[in-house]
């Protein structure tokens, strides 16, 4: 099966501090990847290497991404090409209009794949229904950008950003953090909907409770900044049992 | 930008006017008793006008130039200025324009026709002739409701009971060393007077003035609401001017009677020198408000972009019962630009309410000051007043300031006062990559939320060249 993402011996930095050592990792189309892993093992550094990071430097080893080097691409370009990362903590901006937001993010997306930008009817009509599926008030669209969103808001337009934009490869990082059992249902079903047997998912997580929502295809085990073992759904059991402790690298 | 046809007009009357017999003639640089008396003869004024402008001159000469502002500039030489410019001569064609100004008039999205007209191009006979109708249109809708609206040479002489109650009546000619100086050499400016229960029909602008186009050095403007009217006011624009001037000191009067109200929204961009500060205008302007009757409403709201140094508090002064009085201010300093800009709230009537919103936003070396005052009188009973000063800082060279004033002489006054300064954050920069908007796009999108609440006080047209004109100007300034 040829690869959608194939990350080779990479090597980065955050500051003077390496973090990854020498990270491999294949993520197949239509696939589910849980990437799972104490703290402080390198698993946000991986998001933020992929996704091209103003605080990660990459000093080794290659992303590839759609068989082309991405290393060196700008973060825009690399989110036009349908690389997208739900943030742990989004970021809030005050005074900036979500919708208009959202509807700017998509109209680039639409200006790079040569379709015609959306009106603010069609527009509004697409939200609508996936405000309705993730269960969302429809004042969220008028409001400011995060500011003064819940937790469980923030990450529910994260998932709100990720239907629209329809990304190919979908990084979630910490998804579930900070989410009552109603949002991460939500979410979860969000998550779901856009599984269409072409996009990827890189679900970096602590907790193995996204994955009871979002059935994994693999799990990656991520330790001291490498991936040390990947296996199919029944290592997650093992985990819960052993703890990280218990694995060695392969 | 809107009204094509009447820019054209404004230049195109001017081309083929007055400019003939006035520039052969000139005055040497310096003022004295001479150069007044020049400046008012070339404006065939009454004799007690030069009278008032020597007066002016006599308390000018009196007085220093204030250095309490947070400017940093050379010392101006008042005697080496020339008091009476003649006009600018008209150039040949655009190639003419320095092209980084054409770059930034095709960014603006003028159209050629208005590009000439602004950088001062001869233009075509046939534009002339193709919108002197809508100018006779406009001119006969306002005459119809009574409303008078000229430029101040105009007024002085067609109108000089107005003119003598109004002029100085808000801002007198000793008020400060610039309004002096104004006073005393004043050479262009509007005057309009809206007659009671007149709500004026259109949006009065400069553009609409013959000649207005041409920004004046030393401008003096008077705008007086009778009981009961309203008028909405928009002065400058967004386009960057052709002009030689290095020192500008305007004054503005506001006069607004009981029930009456005034919007005046300001667009200034004027050339704001280079990196290192070189070139650049200086301005320093007196503007005043005063709500003379009860329940008058004045609002002033300025987006000031340009102007290497910028000196200029927009005030109001709230005399009338249960008068209102808006603040509402975008200052952008880039470059090596400085701007110490705010106002002046003045409580006098009871259960006057004053609102002041000012949003500083600093790049590459510019310095951004606010400064206002809330005063309430003890008369002011039941006074009221909100004041937010946000800045934004955009890179790590500039600088914001922020000198809040507060009097309350034993009113029950409320005074609220909110005050924040952020940066644009790389954490927002890259939010906004992360989802295919590019880094250019992302900064002026923080940007304008930070401005909104002052851009949506414009008129409408203005709120959209605002936003232009501020993503033209911070181009470039970030990463």
């Amino acid at each position: 099966m040829s690869s959608i993402m194939k990350i080779e011996n990479l090597q980065a930095k955050i500051g003077d501090k390496e973090i990854l050592k020498g990270l491999n990792l294949e993520l197949e189309p239509g696939k589910v990847h849980a990437i799972m892993g104490p703290n402080g093992a390198g698993k946000s550094t991986l998001s933020k290497a992929i996704v091209g990071h103003y605080d990660v430097d990459v000093t080794d080893g290659n992303i590839i991404y759609k068989n082309q080097i991405i290393n060196d691409i700008a973060p825009e370009k690399r989110a036009l090409e349908g690389i997208f990362l739900s943030f742990q903590h989004p970021v809030e901006i005050p005074g900036v209009n979500n919708a208009y937001f959202l509807r700017t993010a998509l109209n680039a997306k639409r200006k790079h794949e040569g379709k015609e930008e959306l009106d603010a009817a069609a527009f509004l009509r697409l939200m609508k229904e996936y405000l309705t599926l993730l269960d969302m008030k429809s004042d969220m669209i008028s409001r400011s950008l995060n500011v003064g969103f819940s937790g469980g808001e923030k990450k529910r337009n994260e998932i709100l950003q990720m239907m629209l934009l329809e990304p190919e490869v979908i990084i979630l990082d910490e998804i579930d953090s900070g989410l009552d059992i109603d949002a991460l249902r939500a979410v979860s079903e969000g998550i779901n909907k856009m599984k269409d047997g072409k996009r990827s998912f890189l679900v970096i997580t602590h907790y193995s409770r996204i994955l009871d929502y979002i059935k994994p295809d693999y799990i990656h085990v991520l330790k001291e900044g490498k991936i040390i073992k990947t296996a199919g759904p029944e290592l997650v059991a093992q985990l819960e049992e052993h703890g990280y402790d218990g694995i060695e690298e392969e | 930008m809107g009204n094509k046809g009447l820019d054209k007009a404004i230049s195109g009357e001017y081309a083929l006017g007055f400019e003939i017999d006035i520039e052969t003639e000139t005055v040497p640089p310096g003022l004295n008793e001479s150069t007044i008396a020049f400046i008012s003869k070339k404006k065939e004024e009454p004799s007690w006008m030069l009278d008032l402008r020597l007066k002016a001159l006599k308390k000018w000469e009196s007085m220093t130039e204030p250095h309490w502002a947070k400017l940093d500039y050379e010392p101006i030489d008042y005697q080496a200025i020339s008091y009476y410019a003649a006009p600018k001569e008209s150039l040949e064609s655009l190639d003419e324009v320095d092209p980084k100004i054409l770059e930034a008039y095709n960014k603006l999205g003028i159209s050629l026709e208005e590009q000439k007209q602004l950088a001062g191009v001869k233009v075509a006979v046939d534009a002339v002739v193709d919108s002197v109708s809508v100018t006779t249109t406009y001119s006969e809708e306002l005459k119809k409701h009574g409303v008078i609206f000229c430029s101040i040479s105009e007024a002085i002489r067609d109108y000089p009971e107005l003119i003598k109650k109004y002029m100085f009546s808000v801002v007198p000619m000793s008020d400060n060393y610039f309004a002096a100086l104004n006073a005393a050499v004043f050479t262009d400016g509007t005057f309009v007077y809206i007659p009671k229960g007149v709500r004026c029909p259109m949006e009065l602008s400069t553009y609409f003035r013959i000649n207005a186009i041409n920004t004046g050095q030393f401008e003096r403007t008077l705008i007086v609401a009778d009981e009961g009217s309203y008028v909405s006011y928009n002065e400058g624009c967004s386009a960057p001017t052709r002009d030689e001037h290095q020192l500008h000191a305007a004054v503005v009067e506001l006069i607004i009677l009981k029930d009456a109200e005034i919007k005046y929204s300001t667009i200034q961009n004027w050339f704001p020198g280079d990196e290192n500060g070189k070139g650049g205008i200086y301005n320093f302007v007196t503007k005043r408000a005063i709500c003379k009757g009860d329940n008058a409403k004045v609002s002033w709201t300025q987006v000031e972009t340009g102007s290497a140094i910028t000196w200029k508090y927009p005030s109001c002064i709230l005399k009338g019962d249960n008068s209102v009085g808006e603040f509402y201010s975008v200052a952008v300093t880039t470059l090596a630009q400085q701007a110490d800009t705010g106002t002046k709230m003045i409580h006098i009537g009871k259960n006057t309410s004053s609102t002041i919103i000012s949003k500083g936003i600093s790049a590459m070396k510019g310095q951004n000051t606010y400064r206002g005052l809330v005063k309430m009188n003890k008369s002011a009973v039941g006074a009221r007043n909100y004041s937010e000063c946000d800045s934004l800082l955009i890179g790590s060279q500039c600088g914001a300031h922020t000198f809040p004033y507060l009097e309350s002489k034993d009113t029950k006054g409320q005074i609220e006062h909110e005050a924040t300064t952020s940066k644009i954050s790389d954490e927002q920069l890259f939010y906004l990559r992360q989802r295919g908007i590019s880094e250019e796009d992302a900064v002026s999108m923080i940007v304008h939320g930070f401005c909104k609440e002052v851009f949506s006080k414009l008129p409408m047209e203005y709120a959209v060249e605002a936003k232009a004109l501020l993503e033209l100007t911070l181009e470039g300034s970030v990463g």
